[in-house]
């Protein structure tokens, strides 16, 4: 079974634990920052950085796609992001709302 | 035109081995990895379109209730900590299985299963908590009425996707220690249950960290 694919790559549990730990710290960090109370724009923003950042972690070494062929990363990636980005599109329209205030 | 001599090597370039020529996978992985990774890129696809059009309402709704209190943010943060965790016991799970250690992987699904469960009573909990308060799918007693078609729309699909896991997981740790399994099929649904983990990283922030209530 192990012959038809490329070699298996068993990693070392310890990077296991770390992206575990950066996971938690982060998620720390994003409850700490909400209760800053900063403004609904900045919070948006920020929070969609860190998420992207731990849906990252979680795709490269959980799910091991940092180990796999290029060809499958670029199969999969630029798609997602594309999608995503052309729907980020929509974001000015409902930050000019949140300008515009009680309507 | 074609000489003689290009015709050869066009022949040899032909018959060269090539990662795109057939009878292979050009990604160096089965076609149920592959099959399990294209179904995660549409389901993130939908659960972004979800959570996408959630925060343009979210942020351009001036009376966006925030009924999040310490304790119902408490209470997400302690199931995203169980979503983690249960990713960390999944990927132990994978390794076992690529060891060829078949109690090992069982032993490890069922603690992914277990946190999957544990996600699902803590989230079930908090549901009945805010239909208690009174909120319902186009009216809630605190602010716009969107609010709890959003909400229950969004943890709905994700809870049903994680309940989902947890019977697949059950399928593939039953089959393993039956041996009709093998490390690839271990794996594939490993992918399954990281992508659920990953659409929680994005649902926790957006609805609950968004919607806190500061006293």
């Amino acid at each position: 079974m192990a012959a038809t694919h490329a070699a298996e790559h068993v990693q070392v549990k310890r990077i296991f634990l770390y992206v575990w730990g950066y996971l938690l710290a982060l998620t720390v960090a994003e409850v700490f920052l909400a209760y800053q109370q900063l403004n609904l724009k900045t919070m948006l923003m920020i929070l969609m950085a860190l998420s992207i950042v731990k849906a990252s972690l979680i795709i490269s070494y959980f799910m091991h796609l940092r180990y796999e062929r290029q060809s499958l990363i670029l199969t999969l990636m630029p798609a997602l992001l594309f999608v995503l980005g052309m729907m980020f599109a929509v974001f000015p329209d409902s930050l000019r709302l949140l300008e515009l205030g009680a309507r | 035109m074609a000489s003689h001599e290009a015709l050869g090597n066009m022949q040899e370039a032909i018959t060269q081995e090539s990662a795109w020529s057939g009878g292979g996978s050009p990604y160096a992985i089965g076609s149920k990895k592959l099959g399990m990774w294209l179904f995660i890129l549409s389901d993130a696809i939908t659960f972004g379109a979800l959570l996408i059009a959630y925060s343009f309402v979210r942020v351009g709704s001036p009376l966006w209730p925030r009924p999040f209190a310490m304790a119902s943010i408490l209470n997400a943060t302690v199931m995203t900590f169980v979503l983690l965790s249960s990713s960390v016991s999944m990927v132990l799970a994978v390794r076992a299985a690529k060891l060829g250690e078949r109690g090992q992987t069982v032993k490890w699904i069922l603690a992914t299963m277990l946190g999957g469960v544990a996600f699902d009573v803590l989230h079930i909990r908090e549901w009945l908590g805010l239909i208690g308060e009174g909120v319902r799918l186009f009216q809630n007693p605190w602010g716009t009425p969107l609010f709890g078609a959003t909400f229950f729309g969004l943890t709905g699909l994700h809870m049903t996707h994680v309940t989902v896991g947890v019977i697949y997981l059950g399928v593939i740790a039953f089959g393993t220690s039956r041996s009709k399994f093998t490390s690839e099929d271990v794996e594939v649904s490993g992918l399954y249950w990281h992508f659920v983990d990953l659409v929680w990283m994005f649902i926790f922030p957006l609805v609950y960290l968004m919607s806190a209530k500061f006293a």
